[in-house]
This record gives C-alpha cells, sequence and structure tokens, in this order.
C-alpha cells in the first residue's frame, strides 16, 4: 500500500457467547493481523456488555464481525450494528438469518435453481407430540442410511453426524437437539466435499477457486476442521473444468439469492453426475489457520491482506 | 489493486484457471502441516476436540463455570506478597532470578519437609525433588518409568492431567473402581495379579488420595495400609498424588501412605492449591535411586525449576502465617462446598453425587440414560459449565457421570449455578423421555481426540 492511503480503523469483534467462540476468537486474530499488515488500525472487540461502550468511544470507521455462531450469524448483532449506523463487513441481518437457518437456505437456493439434499427439520415438539419411534421409522425409510443428522443451525460441524446404523439414529438426534431445538434429517450424497468461498472486491464478485476436503477417516468434524494435518485439502478442487464451472456457477448463485454480501462460503457436495448439491452458505466463514477462505484466496493468486482491505473498503462503500 | 485477476476476464472459470496458473496449487493436496510426516508416534493423540472449544465459553463472566479448578485466589493477602516480592528482588534479585540447583533450592526443601509434617511424612530435605507444580513430577515420573505399552493403574475416574501424561508416554492406564472410601483394594489386587498373569508390566499404581480429583472422595486410613501392603506384597510402585491434603474441612489429614512405606511410594506435593498455581512449584519425594534419576530428568527437561518461585515461596512460608492462610482457604472452600451440596440436593433430587470432606470437587452421576458430554452444549447454552466425566476416563467410560468444581465461585453463583444445571438436566431429560429409552452414544469414526481441558480446568 502507499503511504498517502488514509489509515482505516476497524473493529474485529471475535469470542461471542456461542458454542464456536474458540473458533471466532481465532478466526479475529488472524483477521486482525491480516488488516494490520494491509495498513489498517485494527483494535478486537468481544461481543459482550462492553461492545457498544466501545464502539461509540471508537467510533472506528467498519465494524467486521467474525462471529462465528449464534448471534455472530443469526443476524442478530448485525441489527444493532445497523441501528448504530455503523459500516460494517459482511451480510445484511435478513440475508444472514436465512443463510443461518440450513432448512430455508435451502428452500431459497432451491427456488434459484440449484440442487438441494432431500431434507426434513423436525422440532423436538414433533417427536413429542407424534412419538418418536414412528417419526424416526419415517424418516429413516425416506432418506434411508446413511443419511447425516445436523442441528437446524450452527457451524463447524458440532452436533452432525453421518448415520450409518439405524441403531444410532435416536441418538444422533438426541445429540443434535443438545445444540439447538430443530434437528435436520438428510439424505446422505456421496460425492466430493468442496467449499467455495465468494468475496467482494472493488464492486466485482470473485469466486474463488473451490477447495476440496478429504477427512481422515471420512467426516469433516470438528478435530478434522481445527486440527492441522487431520484433513487432506486440494485447492483448486480436482473436478473437471466443466464441472469446477458448475460449481463456481453455483456458489454465485447461492450467494446472489440468500442476498449475502462482501465474503462468503458456499458448500457443496459434487456426485458422480457433476451436478452439485448445495449444504449451506456461511455468511461468516471461519478465518483460521485452518480455515477454507484463506486457503482458497492463497490458491487464487491473491494476497490475504489485501483481499480483507478491499472487503473493508467495500464495507465502507455500502 | 493490480494483484487481482483483471476485471475484464469473464466468469468465474478464470479465477480457477489463473489460481492453477499461479501454481498456487500443487498437484497433490495439502494438509496444512509440512510436518505431518515427521512427527513422533506419541504425537498422534494431540488433536482439536470439540469439548476444549466449548470450554472457551466457560470462562466468560456470563457463564457459572462449576468447571474450573483454579483456587480462590482473591483470598490471598496480596499486597503482602506483593512486598515480599518487591523486598525479594530489592535484596536477593542477582540470586533469585539466576539459574539455581536441579534438584531445588535447599532452603524451600527443608521447609517442604516441614509443610508435609502434617501428614506424618519424616522425610530429609535430600528426598524432596522441586518440580514445575506437580505435573511436572508426574511427567518426570513417567519418563524414567514408563516404555510405550506399559500399564498404570489408576482409579475410575482419574485426574485427567495425569491420563494425558501417561498417554504422551504410551502407556495404557487401566482403571480400578472406587467408592465413598477411596480406591478398593481387593480390586486392585485382583487387577494387578490378571494384568501380571496376561505377561502385562504393571509399573506403578497413580492415586489421589485425599479429596481426589475428580471423585470427591478420600482413601481411608485402613484402605491406606491395605493398599500398601498390596504394593509391598507384589513389588508395586505407588505414586501418591497429592496436592490436596491440607485442604480437608474436618480435623487432621490422614496419615500419607508416604508416612507408614518410603520405599514403595513416591509421593508428589504442590503449592498450587494451599498457596498459588502460578509461581508453578511442586515436589516429588522419592526414594533415594529414584530421586537420582528424577534430578536427572528434570535438568534434562528444565534444568532447573523456577528461582524467583521458589525464593517467592519460602520468603512467603517463613514470614506469614500461612497456616493461617491455609485455614482461610478451608473454610471459603467448606462454605462453598456446603452451597453446592445444598443446591443439589434443592434442585437435583434425581442425581447422585459425593460429599467431599475437602478439596474442590464433587462428582455427579446423572439420571439414568443422560450423557454429560453430549448435554454440554445445552450447558453452554444455558450458561452453566462442567467437565464432563470421559474426561476423566481413559476407556472411553464415564460419560453418565460429571465433574462439579465449588473451589472458584461464590456460594451464590453456586446456587445459581446447579439452578441453571438442573434446568439443562431437565431439558435433557425432556428429550429423552421423548425418545423413550437410552439410544447408545455415537462413536464418530476417526480420531481419539484429546478431551483434556485446559490448565485452568484440570
Amino acid at each position: 500500500m502507499s503511504l498517502e492511503e488514509p489509515s482505516l480503523r476497524v473493529a474485529v469483534l471475535a469470542g461471542g457467547l456461542s458454542h464456536e467462540r474458540d473458533v471466532s476468537l481465532r478466526s479475529g486474530r488472524r483477521v486482525a493481523e491480516a488488516l494490520r499488515a494491509a495498513g489498517c488500525e485494527v483494535s478486537t472487540m468481544d461481543a459482550d456488555a462492553h461492545l457498544l461502550p466501545r464502539l461509540s468511544e471508537e467510533t472506528p470507521d467498519v465494524v467486521w464481525p467474525v462471529l462465528h455462531g449464534a448471534i455472530g450469524e443469526d443476524g442478530a448483532l448485525r441489527d444493532v450494528l445497523e441501528l448504530l449506523g455503523l459500516p460494517y463487513v459482511g451480510s445484511r441481518p435478513a440475508a444472514c438469518r436465512m443463510a443461518w437457518d440450513k432448512p430455508i437456505a435451502q428452500s431459497v437456493v432451491a427456488a434459484a435453481g440449484i440442487s438441494v439434499p432431500a431434507s426434513i427439520a423436525l422440532p423436538h415438539a414433533t417427536f413429542r407430540d407424534l412419538g418418536a419411534q414412528p417419526v424416526l421409522a419415517a424418516a429413516a425409510a425416506w432418506a434411508g442410511f446413511p443419511l447425516v443428522v445436523k442441528p437446524s443451525r450452527g457451524g463447524s460441524a458440532l452436533g452432525v453426524a453421518v448415520v450409518g446404523d439405524p441403531r444410532d439414529l435416536a441418538r444422533a438426534v438426541v445429540d443434535s437437539f443438545a445444540y439447538g431445538d430443530t434437528a435436520l434429517v438428510q439424505q446422505h450424497v456421496p460425492g466430493t466435499e468442496v467449499a467455495v468461498s465468494v468475496v467482494e472486491v472493488d464492486g466485482e464478485v470473485l469466486v474463488l477457486p473451490a477447495v476440496e476436503i478429504v477427512a481422515d477417516g471420512g467426516s469433516y468434524d470438528y478435530g478434522a476442521r481445527y486440527t492441522a494435518g487431520a484433513t487432506e485439502f486440494f485447492v483448486p478442487a480436482r473436478l473437471p473444468d466443466d464441472v469446477a464451472d458448475r460449481v463456481a456457477k453455483a456458489a454465485r448463485g447461492a450467494h446472489e439469492a440468500l442476498g449475502l454480501r462482501h465474503l462468503s462460503r458456499v458448500d457443496f457436495i459434487v456426485p458422480d453426475s457433476g451436478e452439485p448439491v448445495f449444504l449451506e452458505a456461511n455468511a461468516a466463514p471461519g478465518m483460521t489457520e485452518t480455515s477454507l477462505l484463506p486457503q482458497a484466496v492463497a490458491a487464487a493468486g491473491l494476497e490475504l491482506d489485501a483481499v480483507y482491505r478491499a472487503v473493508v473498503q467495500s464495507a465502507l462503500a455500502g | 489493486m493490480s494483484q487481482y485477476p483483471p476485471s475484464s476476464s469473464p466468469g468465474d472459470a478464470h479465477v480457477a484457471s489463473a489460481a492453477a496458473g499461479a501454481g498456487a496449487a500443487a498437484a497433490g493436496g495439502t494438509r496444512l502441516d509440512r510436518w505431518l510426516t515427521s512427527y513422533a508416534e506419541r504425537t498422534a493423540s494431540m488433536t482439536a476436540s470439540e469439548i476444549r472449544a466449548l470450554f472457551s465459553v466457560a470462562n466468560r463472566p456470563e457463564v457459572v463455570s462449576l468447571a474450573g479448578g483454579m483456587p480462590y485466589l482473591p483470598a490471598l493477602p496480596l499486597d503482602a506478597i506483593a512486598d515480599i516480592a518487591a523486598r525479594l528482588i530489592s535484596e536477593k534479585g542477582a540470586v533469585a532470578l539466576q539459574y539455581g540447583s536441579g534438584q531445588g533450592e535447599e532452603g524451600l526443601r527443608e521447609q517442604i519437609v516441614e509443610v508435609m509434617r502434617p501428614q506424618g511424612i519424616n522425610a530429609h530435605p535430600d528426598d524432596v525433588v522441586v518440580t514445575t507444580g506437580s505435573q511436572q513430577a508426574l511427567d518426570l515420573v513417567s519418563r524414567i518409568f514408563l516404555d510405550p505399552g506399559d500399564v498404570v493403574l489408576a482409579e475410575a475416574p482419574s485426574y485427567v492431567g495425569a491420563l494425558g501424561v501417561f498417554r504422551s508416554y504410551q502407556a495404557q492406564v487401566v482403571h480400578v473402581p472406587l467408592d465413598q472410601d477411596g480406591l478398593q483394594p481387593q480390586a486392585l489386587e485382583e487387577t494387578l495379579l490378571r494384568l501380571r498373569s496376561q505377561g502385562r508390566t504393571v509399573k506403578f499404581l497413580y492415586t489421589v488420595p485425599n479429596h481426589h480429583n475428580p471423585a470427591g472422595v478420600t482413601l481411608s486410613l485402613e484402605r491406606r495400609r491395605e493398599v500398601l501392603a498390596i504394593a509391598q506384597r507384589h513389588e508395586l510402585l505407588i505414586l501418591e498424588d497429592d496436592p490436596y491434603a491440607l485442604l480437608g474441612f474436618d480435623g487432621d489429614p490422614l496419615p500419607a501412605m508416604r508416612s507408614m512405606d518410603a520405599e514403595h511410594v513416591v509421593h508428589l506435593g504442590s503449592f498450587s492449591k494451599t498457596f498459588a498455581p502460578g509461581y508453578r512449584v511442586g515436589w516429588a519425594v522419592a526414594p533415594h535411586a529414584v530421586r537420582e534419576k528424577l534430578v536427572l530428568a528434570s535438568e534434562s527437561a528444565i534444568l532447573c525449576p523456577t528461582s524467583f518461585g521458589q525464593f517467592a515461596i519460602a520468603e512467603y512460608l517463613s514470614t506469614w502465617d500461612w497456616k493461617g492462610q491455609v485455614k482461610v482457604f478451608r473454610e471459603l472452600y467448606r462454605e462453598r462446598r456446603d452451597a453446592m451440596l445444598d443446591a443439589l440436593a434443592t434442585h437435583l433430587p434425581q442425581a447422585s453425587w459425593t460429599h467431599p470432606v475437602g478439596g474442590f470437587y464433587v462428582w455427579l452421576t446423572l439420571p439414568h440414560g443422560l450423557d454429560a458430554k453430549a448435554m454440554l452444549p445445552r450447558a453452554v447454552t444455558g450458561r452453566v459449565a462442567y467437565v464432563p466425566g470421559g474426561a476423566f476416563y481413559a476407556d472411553g467410560t464415564g460419560g453418565h457421570s460429571l465433574r462439579l468444581s465449588y473451589c472458584f465461585p461464590t456460594a451464590e453463583r453456586i446456587r445459581e449455578g446447579v439452578r441453571r444445571l438442573a434446568g439443562v438436566v431437565q431439558d435433557e431429560l425432556e428429550v429423552m423421555e421423548t425418545f423413550g429409552g437410552v439410544p447408545t452414544a455415537v462413536h464418530r469414526a476417526g480420531r481419539a481426540g484429546v478431551d483434556n481441558p485446559g490448565p485452568e480446568l484440570a
């Protein structure tokens, strides 16, 4: 950067009280470090009772919420930033709300003509009122095994189980309810797992190269995500050109259909047919050492510092 | 912004191909760790764990943490300790900040002998090795005794920090059950004989006899004698880990096993619970040949234990009424123990728990069918934290129990925390009732993750 560029003051919000606090703190440190390297003045703040006084005292040019889970991703915190009139990085509250709720996100993305896995959202009340065994049996008969059980909201694969044995189904649903009141039962789509990061730079939406994920043991769970070495990544994904093209278009399509802004990560399974199947979109993608978006930025031949600064400038531009 | 792909390039595929052209992508995959194939075998168990991640919320003030194992340091005479530190540096700084003896400062070792006297231990200062907390003593004893595949006997449940050390030396822990009176001697003998008849090499018994972490029970005097008799009969070394001995609420501490047998026992002590863990000063008392090896092992690991910490503690012990301070801690923890037991009886009658007579912990067994680890995310949402029982077992069991600590939160916070926990248990029970049974736990494929909590929770 040149010396003439004005120093941008950025407040990076990290932490929060969600199950993903630890991931958020690590993501936040990486973002803060990159922005400092890019010449920004950065302060980091937790999302707690001190946040609003600090924001009004420091009046940053831009706020970057690097908060995963709960109020960080469900739009609630962004609503407050809107109230304060502070420019912020990332999607607006309504878009966050849609992306955060996986069943809603899948409906919206499916309406845009992108494949989604067959899934049903089952609140605890459904099991309680209709009887757990018949509902489980119906879900199992419909989805077949293996199937996927996950909390309808949440990230970092917390509470997610791939169930291969019918005897494990009830336990998986119960475990998922510890994270939230609704469980998503989803047909398992065999194929290549890819994550596509989308960043907005200089008014242009860039779809970065897909990152292919091959987890040891087959499951990209919490340990696989945050233990360096436990997962093998291929960037760009080992997909034929035409399939890679379809994946990129689907990522752009999902980003736009959900009304996401500045940056997002869209996760797909690519089965043998080559037709990408949308799993979920993340309005606050992970930014840790082992996260996918930073890898995609590097694979695109871009500098992380510069991209983050450009994203901040996008936020400033509105 | 010239480093970006030219904006005139149409389509998304371009960025992907530009990336390939940029050479950023290798033909093979990346594992984000250049040294992955270089690690020692023992490193394999060191992985990220979601349990550990959930604990990062536990330290927030909004959450009542019944998970921590931190002594309540606000009760210390901090001004007096500050004066001691200032005086130490101005008067003896050139020594206190210098390298010291690998075995530890002789003056402090003499004082440690006195600190152990209420437990009936008659030791010589030469028998004492000062370590970086008793955790390092655990590491040193493991280092000099354990080969991969050796067996360590330990109570079920057992201190999580010790299990981690034994695993890092690739030893296998075999648990021996305990009850309200501590380790069960008969089960110990049976287990030992069974393992030996299978040709297994049992190197030592690891035990926390007083105010057990996490079980909150104390080994009775009679059983201490029985355990020693077994050790003598079968030539078994006992690693007596004893940081809570002086924190009993009812009268004098029981005699340590080391007080009855100096040859079969390595005794570990610590200033972390009775004074302050930040100094990182603990010790081992060992038979002379073992002690020699511990000193050499310690020198190779750290050269010498903290000089400053040792001098500061020596000054504190000699200039302050440290026994009075331990009494202050005892009264404080007794009041909090009472608050916890009272709140449990009020709010969680459907669970069962131990009734500690000292130390920091209550071991709670959940109503039938509940899994403490699976329930933890619900607890975090409910703003209360505990340590799931499975962390204290090396064999994957213990899931229906959990550890509650009463050492750090105030009595009022403890009552609030137990009230929240009761709500969490109630909600979890409702879900279990909906599912009309006890589904087996899902053992997720792949890694054997370390569910160790961090230092502040150990």
